[in-house]
């Protein structure tokens, strides 16, 4: 499935509409270079499951964690050298956990993410504009 | 006179500090500052400064020696029980347990963002209140300190920290790791009014960095990047940047008539920051507090202090908590 964003509306729209069809135990692996959306992306996700705190970048803490009607784990994998690394996150505890988590940059740690993980690659075409964004989702 | 040991690794550093009446610093040892390779002997894997655990012995040691001291000459021990990773956490908060166990010392739990803020107490006698901007790869927040142990958070970010807008900027300019000093010394060679980045100023005293970051990865996507406009890209950006701090800092005052302003976090240690900090402090006659740059990287020192000033007396039940609020 591929939509097309021509605007953060646009973008919010999507978000909802992919956070509608999600579920407790999902993983939503997210691609695409820098400035392209992903975060954006998170924050409309998590308010359309009911999240009601501040969603920040989780780029340097490399998990943030939301409570609210279904858990959200955001992971930023931005910053990981080596899998040793994703130690410290416990992410097995969120990977197979009741929640949902959503991870940026997931390629750097793909030898751990689970094969039912779910990937959403985000590019920008600046010959479309600053604002294009294709979304495409893979299940 | 109370000697505090404190103990930070929530994140990439390992550091223990000794610090005398939350101000004196009579020791500051952070993993990264030291040559493990040399120090400890033997080959110790690239990935060795981040692993809390092969270290922190060692560390707290050096503390106590730089410091001329043994165990017996600390009073209690602080140590950083959030935010963070809690693998990270969890082995300075599991080292303070044992050593207050076998001490059988006081222990004291600490807020990362609180030590962040008291770094503007060490080695001087500045007191509160304050507005104190808390910039970092992982914070941006303008927090009122009405008192040593009351926070009050004015303003945060709605996307990216300040810290982490540099360290992608920088990425997107080709520049080294960490973003911050390399952007820094790249701007004072460009011109500042070069090009017109967006200043986001969401309502209210929250920041938003997000815009900028994009806005300045188009700009770069769509023009030759060359050494002369890269420069000119890191000046535009980091005054952009600087601008939004100054302005939503300066409103906080405002709103809490408040003419006490303290810089704390990495991000404080940048030059141009500093430089136009003081600037505008001195035309709106302010005063200005801003800790050492080695008290503004993440550092035990500052927890000390913050043992000292506001920590929560704790037991032995005490746990790691990665998400820990500051209110």
């Amino acid at each position: 499935m591929i939509y097309i964003s021509l605007s953060e509306i646009d973008t919010k729209k999507i978000a909802r509409i992919i956070a509608k069809n999600s579920e407790r135990g999902n993983i939503f692996c997210l691609e695409g270079e820098l400035g392209s959306g992903k975060t954006f992306f998170v924050k409309e996700f998590a308010y359309a499951i009911g999240i009601k705190d501040y969603v920040s970048s989780p780029t340097f803490s490399i998990i943030n964690e939301y409570h609210g009607p279904i858990n959200l784990y955001h992971f930023d994998a931005y910053r990981i050298s080596s899998i040793d690394e994703m130690e410290y996150t416990n992410y097995e505890d969120y990977f197979y956990g009741d929640g949902i988590c959503i991870i940026e940059w997931a390629t750097i740690i793909k030898e751990i993410i689970p094969d039912f993980a779910k990937w959403i690659y985000f590019s920008k075409d600046l010959s479309r504009g600053e604002n294009y964004r294709s979304i495409k989702i893979i299940d | 006179m109370t000697n505090i040991l404190g103990i930070e690794t929530s994140c990439d550093e390992t550091s223990a500090a000794i610090v005398q009446n939350g101000r004196i610093v009579l020791s500051n040892i952070i993993s990264s500052q030291i040559d493990i390779h040399k120090k400890f002997g033997g080959v110790v894997p690239e990935i060795a400064a981040r692993i809390h655990l092969n270290v922190i012995s060692q560390i707290v040691d050096q503390a106590l020696t730089t410091a001329s001291m043994n165990f017996n000459d600390i009073n209690s021990i602080a140590v950083t029980c959030g935010p963070g990773l809690v693998g990270a956490l969890l082995v300075g908060v599991s080292y303070a347990k044992t050593l207050a166990f076998v001490l059988n010392k006081p222990i004291i739990a600490v807020n990362h963002i609180a030590g962040h803020i008291c770094a503007n107490y060490l080695e001087n006698d500045f007191e509160p209140p304050f507005i104190c901007c808390v910039i970092s790869g992982g914070h941006t927040n303008l927090i009122y300190v009405s008192d040593y142990d009351s926070f009050e958070i004015l303003g945060r970010t709605r996307d990216d920290a300040i810290g982490e807008a540099y360290d992608k900027v920088a990425r997107v300019l080709g520049l080294n790791y960490p973003g911050g000093p390399a952007i820094d010394n790249l701007a004072k060679l460009g011109d500042m009014h070069a090009i017109k980045f967006p200043q986001a100023l969401p309502d209210g005293l929250d920041f938003s960095f997000s815009g900028i970051k994009s806005s300045v990865i188009n700009f770069a996507h769509k023009n030759e990047l060359t050494d002369e406009l890269k420069k000119d890209i890191a000046a535009s950006f980091q005054f952009s940047v600087a601008q939004i701090v100054l302005k939503k800092t300066f409103a906080a005052c405002k709103l809490k008539s408040c003419k006490k302003i303290a810089l704390a976090g990495g991000v404080a240690s940048n030059s141009y920051l500093r430089k136009i900090f003081e600037i505008e402090c001195q035309n709106q006659n302010c005063k200005l507090q801003i800790p050492k740059n080695i008290f503004c990287t993440d550092n035990a020192a500052m927890i000390a202090a913050a043992g000292y000033f506001c920590g929560q007396n704790a037991g032995l039940n005490l746990n790691a908590i990665p998400n820990l609020k500051l209110e």
